[in-house]
């Protein structure tokens, strides 16, 4: 069987789980459970992010096991909280490793987390599948494979897009202001920005560093407002992006354009001063990203999970994808070799392309990266829509910028 | 380098002075009960936020934000009276006190994050679209209602220790508890009003970071260092102190963040409370 062939059965493997109830069609796994195992922020500063997986883990693992399972095991989550905290990370992985036994291992999401559990992995020669790491050239190990498919260089191909975005409607920006927190996957993009510019002959304004959780931002707001640039580059996480706006509303400046790294999707498109925001995004809740029959029943189903949940945001959007996109990639390799091998699961997915929600993700370019999906969305009458490229964008919708 | 415009420097020291008051009505209540009561109590930190997500529930219910001011102080009143009271029925000493209090914080953290999640939430309210201008200089109406309440609290527990006999009484039962239990008074029951008054001061700094700021319950630990150099450099006891304290921290983070970096802010502000305290080791 080629690839290509096996691609084709995981993808109606994954399209029958989709519109079928598979109940009836699959054979009831029997047997021990395969147990796969990880962490996730359950508590903590990042639980809010931490739900949106589990979540998601939870709706696959039920799928998966209607289908039948994994090999015509049934599947078992071996999940932990790890508060957040990386140090306390590193021993969960330890104790899934060595206590629990688990066969496999799912990452917990971003960077700091990953990066700890990914030595565990190394030193017990574990494949470790995990969902968003922000730094792709820290991830040495050969069996890690990110479901984030931010490409090898994001710091390039980040920037890269967005100005091309802009470009593409004839408003390529002549001034920008770099506005950063200094949580590492953010600054190093942030600082690819200010190349990125350079190198497009983009003037610089002005350059401001901010240390992670900076409650203050009137006085970055009234730099901003005094250097006037065409474009902000707002490398900031979560509320940053909310804060800053606020703060330049406060001083009757409203940003021509305004690009966020991280932000939280939703307060960022309610908020009034949010519009015209940009970002970027691996998958939306609208055509192309839901034209396969699993993209669409992923987005249908963790939007009423999200909102049986209560959670505040209910669209699927890059955390939820790349969570459930680690899964896929899981299903897709135990699928194709009939094993749960490490290195066998490794070597196969380092040689393949597998489809997924968030994309087709490959393994085979540097630190086994593949492609940056990234596409760029927009906040448009208090809702994102996708704008670049015009491929994926959402119908009748174009990029607006000033 | 070039030098910021003079209107720049200017929003900067307004803005400096609309931190320092969410500063100070965060450190009084710590203050008073440090230097008053011998008690390191670490739970304002958790009335606070407790109190901005009840302002945050009542906005999104709809209620006029200000209403929080007339009903969220009394209630946290009471509060502080029943933390008090326990902590003086198992006559906790002053390090315990600290440890205690800081079990409480952690357990109301806990319980914040299972009422509204770990979420960042912010207080949506008209007041954010209100602002007076003076020139280039920007007023928005949540800064001015926190650094009025930080205002009015400040002088009004000023003037309470100064001229009246409850403040003198607090005062002298602090410098000699034996003594004034000698004069007949109730340090028991003065302790109970200033639990009370510290936790329903607690309250309107909540209020105030509902107001301006962003809630999520770990950010309870996020006031924590700032907080206390206020408390540290205005003295402890000393109403008007965290007020002081709070607007020169802010103004001087506010102008490194506008003349240097911001990430710069935070060095600077505890460089100065190390060289004060340097300068002026009894200054607590």
């Amino acid at each position: 069987m080629t690839s290509f062939n096996r691609r084709d059965f995981i993808a109606t493997v994954g399209s029958l789980a989709a519109i079928a109830p598979l109940g009836a069609l699959a054979q009831k796994p029997t047997g021990q459970p395969i147990r796969v195992g990880g962490s996730l922020a359950l508590t903590g500063g990042l639980a809010s992010l931490g739900l949106i997986h589990k979540l998601v883990g939870e709706m696959y693992v039920e799928q998966l096991n209607q289908r039948g399972g994994l090999l015509g095991r049934p599947v078992e989550w071996v999940l932990k909280d790890d508060q957040s905290r990386i140090d306390l990370t590193r021993t969960l992985y330890e104790q899934l490793v060595n206590s629990d036994k688990v066969d496999l291992l799912i990452g917990p999401f971003g960077t700091g987390a990953i990066l700890s559990a990914m030595g565990v992995a190394q030193r017990y020669n574990k494949a470790i599948v995990h969902h968003t790491f922000g730094i792709p050239e820290l991830a040495k190990y050969d069996q890690q494979f990110a479901s984030w498919a931010l490409g090898a260089s994001p710091e390039v191909t980040m920037p890269k897009n967005v100005l091309d975005a802009l470009g593409s409607v004839g408003k390529t920006p002549k001034t920008i202001a770099v506005v950063t927190s200094k949580f590492p996957s953010v600054q190093f993009i942030a600082i690819g920005a200010r190349k990125e510019a350079e190198k497009r002959g983009i003037k610089e304004v002005l350059y401001l560093e901010w240390e992670f959780g900076n409650r203050e931002f009137g006085s970055i707001a009234g730099r901003i407002k005094a250097a006037d640039p065409d474009l902000i580059w707002v490398g900031g996480n979560a509320l940053d992006g909310n804060q800053l706006l606020d703060a330049l509303k406060k001083i009757d400046y409203q940003p021509r354009n305004h690009f966020h790294q991280y932000p939280s999707p939703g307060p960022l498109a309610a908020a009034p001063e949010g519009n015209n925001a940009l970002t970027v995004t691996i998958f939306e809740n609208h055509s192309p990203f839901t034209d396969t029959p699993a993209a669409a029943a992923f987005a249908k189903g963790f939007k009423e999970r999200a909102k049986a949940a209560n959670l505040p945001y209910t669209e699927p959007e890059t955390q939820a994808a790349a969570s459930y996109a680690a899964w896929q990639l899981i299903e897709a390799a135990v699928t194709a070799t009939k094993s749960i091998d490490d290195k066998t699961l490794s070597t196969w997915l380092r040689a393949n392309t597998v489809e997924t929600v968030a994309g087709k993700l490959r393994f085979n370019g540097p630190n086994n990266t593949g492609d940056d999906l990234n596409r760029i969305k927009q906040v448009q009458g208090g809702a994102w829509k996708t704008v670049w490229p015009a491929a994926y964008a959402t119908s009748g919708t174009r990029l607006i910028a000033n | 380098m070039d030098f910021p415009p003079i209107a720049l420097l200017g929003q900067a020291v307004v803005n400096g002075i609309f931190a320092g008051a969410v500063y100070a009505l965060l450190g009084l209540g710590l203050s008073l009960s440090w230097g008053l009561l011998r008690q390191i109590n670490l739970s304002v930190f958790a009335i606070a936020l407790s109190s901005g997500y009840l302002t945050y529930e009542m906005s999104s219910r709809g209620f006029d934000i200000l209403l929080a001011l007339l009903i969220l102080p009394p209630l946290f009143f009471g509060l502080g009276v029943a933390l008090q009271w326990g902590l003086e029925r198992f006559k906790v000493a002053s390090f315990n006190s600290l440890l205690i209090t800081f079990g409480l914080t952690i357990i109301v953290e806990a319980v914040l994050q299972l009422i509204w999640t770990a979420d960042v939430r912010r207080v949506e309210s008209h007041y954010s679209d209100i602002k007076l201008r003076f020139a280039d200089l920007f007023f928005p109406a949540p800064e001015l209602i926190a650094l009025a309440l930080a205002v009015a609290v400040s002088l009004a527990l000023w003037q309470v220790s100064r001229r009246t006999d409850i403040g003198k009484a607090m005062r002298a039962a602090a410098e000699d508890p034996a003594m004034a239990a000698a004069f007949g008074i109730d340090q028991n029951g003065l302790a109970l009003i200033l639990g009370g008054v510290d936790a329903a001061v607690a309250a309107l700094g909540g209020i105030g970071i509902a107001l301006v700021y962003t809630l999520a319950p770990s950010q309870i630990y996020g006031w924590l260092g700032v907080v206390f150099a206020c408390v540290m450099l205005g003295g402890l006891a000393r109403p008007l102190g965290p007020l002081i304290a709070g607007c020169a921290i802010g103004i001087v983070e506010a102008l490194t963040m506008t003349v240097a970096s911001p990430s710069w802010a935070p060095l600077v502000s505890f460089s100065l409370l190390l060289v004060v305290l340097l300068a002026r080791p009894g200054r607590a």
